[in-house]
């Protein structure tokens, strides 16, 4: 939940990690903030301090952001050590200074895992996570004229779920989060979104294939049933899409093997 | 990928060769707990038990290859995926580590894991090879004769005034040893707690688990886990502190652990 409203401004120590670029060594460095307005986000406090960096002629920290309102995914800070900071379900854009003790240190850190190198300072690349979308996270759709609205039956409880998974933003704070850095929260929206509309039924077998045999490939780590992932979701997709997707990976696995295969064509 | 190359090679695969094997694990340590506690009974039970299994031959055989193959592929999988994960972390570390709500058995599976490893292989060479304690091994102790007929679920078994291992006595000697017992017990503590996660996890790697019954799933993993902890335990507990006394017959009876060790 995003803080209440406060009237104290505060005094913290922002620890930022900064990294020249992609494999330069990095190390964490302490910019004081005074007088903070406590309503303000902590991207708009990074703004304040570039403010200030760049006057003094310093290289500002360059960290990611685009819509500041918890919808697109691109924000991506590590706040003392969880993803998008202290609150349950809010994306680091929502996370105003009003979280925060008066005096605080705040330690902040890019994303880690190796699929998802650093560019510089707080900025990492999540590309990794397009790869695995491109691998079959979509539907065919016929081009033409658009079908009768509501054509297709959708029970409302289906509906309802895939749009839980569907809330997904793809920011990455589940790999962030997980000690194995494992993207399978991911994974497990994207395939439970599609797979749980009619609409997405002809590639489901061949999409949760491919959609974990990438994530694979691009070197994620496993899922050890933690749930680190799930508590740093600032959408806070569920647990339980993972479930469904090993039930989907491991029976378009066990079907592909013996269901019969037209002539020309492989098993997935 | 084939079916294989998905269960051997993807990550979601190894987590259900991990879950497919430790539920085996599981299921035999059950039955080696039921089996066991008739130690509490007279030593025609655990006697004629022991004997009853060496009479099964190959059934005994296939038996143990198959736990062999199931442990072996279960510490497999969680050697390659725990290789996979550390490669996944990359170099670089958080400056700031902390669990936001992992259980705690979740975070030492890999620990438990291996002292319950340690654990076996000392097991193992005690009272299955008799490399350990070896004078005291079942092999080694004078037989014990039968004082009545041993019957397995109704079924005739081993006969009266048959001689065989004495295995109830080789369990009496080691367990009067106080560093054995507190080995033993700290180790079916720490795989209890590796099961605590473990069968749990079981459900989520198999893609059965749902918030609908995980109350339910979580109630019957505790009371299991309390219920195996305690049956293991209680084993060492009663012979080491004396509340189990032997029974007449039985070659730990005969000559106390204490006579043994001083006999020359």
């Amino acid at each position: 939940m995003v803080a209440g409203v406060s009237k104290n401004n505060i005094s913290v120590t922002l620890r930022v990690w900064r990294q020249a670029g992609p494999g330069k060594p990095g190390g964490f460095v302490d910019y004081p903030a005074k007088n903070v307005n406590s309503n303000m986000s902590i991207l708009e406090l990074l703004d304040v301090v570039n403010d200030e960096l760049t006057l003094k002629g310093e290289e500002p920290i360059a960290f990611a952001h685009d819509c500041r309102e918890g919808i697109c995914g691109t924000c991506s800070l590590m706040i003392d050590g969880k993803p998008h900071g202290p609150n349950q379900g809010v994306a680091s854009c929502q996370t105003y200074m009003r979280s925060f003790e008066d005096g605080a240190v705040i330690v902040i850190e890019p994303f880690r895992a190796a699929p998802f190198p650093i560019v510089k300072d707080l900025v990492s690349d999540r590309s990794a996570f397009d790869r695995i979308q491109q691998a079959g996270g979509f539907i065919t759709v016929r081009t033409g004229a658009a079908p009768d609205a509501n054509s297709i039956p959708v029970p409302k409880a289906d509906a309802e779920l895939a749009m839980d998974a569907a809330a997904c933003i793809g920011c990455g704070a589940c790999v962030a989060a997980c000690k194995n850095r494992s993207a399978v929260l991911f994974v497990a929206a994207k395939v439970s979104h599609l797979g749980l509309m009619p609409q997405g039924q002809p590639e489901r077998d061949s999409r949760v294939l491919a959609m974990v045999n990438t994530a694979d490939e691009l070197g994620f780590g496993s899922c050890t049933n933690q749930g680190e992932c799930s508590a740093a979701c600032p959408k806070l997709i569920s647990h339980d899409f993972i479930v469904r997707l090993n039930r989907d990976y491991l029976s378009a696995s066990f079907r592909s093997a013996f269901c019969a295969h037209a002539a020309g064509s492989h098993a997935d | 990928m084939s079916l294989i190359g998905n269960l051997f090679c993807s990550t979601v695969g190894r987590k259900f060769l991990m879950a497919v094997t430790g539920l085996i694990l599981v299921g035999f340590v059950i039955g080696h707990l039921v089996g066991n506690l008739q130690i509490f009974g007279h030593p025609d039970s655990i006697n004629g038990y022991a004997q009853f299994l060496h009479s099964l031959g190959p059934l005994l055989w296939i038996t143990r290859i198959g736990l062999l193959i199931a442990a072996v592929i279960h510490i497999w999988a969680a050697i390659a995926l725990t290789r996979t994960n550390a490669q996944a972390r990359g170099a670089q570390h958080y400056g700031v580590n902390r669990w936001i709500r992992a259980p705690f058995a979740s975070r030492y599976m890999r620990l438990t894991g291996f002292v319950v490893l340690a654990f076996l292989a000392y097991h193992l060479a005690q009272f299955t090879l008799g490399y350990a304690s070896s004078a005291t091994f079942k092999g080694h102790l004078p037989e014990y004769t039968m004082a009545s007929d041993f019957h397995i679920f109704g079924f005739p078994a081993v006969e009266k005034g048959h001689a065989v291992d004495d295995v109830y006595s080789m369990v009496f000697y080691g367990f009067q040893n106080p560093i054995i017992s507190i080995f033993y017990i700290l180790a079916v503590g720490l795989l209890t707690v590796h099961l605590l996660h473990g069968f749990q996890s079981v459900f989520h790697s198999f893609g059965w688990y749902s918030a609908s019954w995980a109350p339910a799933l979580r109630a019957v993993t505790i009371i299991f886990c309390i219920g195996f902890f305690f049956g293991n335990a209680a084993m060492p507990a009663a012979i080491l502190s004396g509340w189990l006394k032997p029974a007449q017959g039985t070659n730990v009876a005969a000559q106390p652990r204490t006579a043994l060790n001083q006999s020359p």
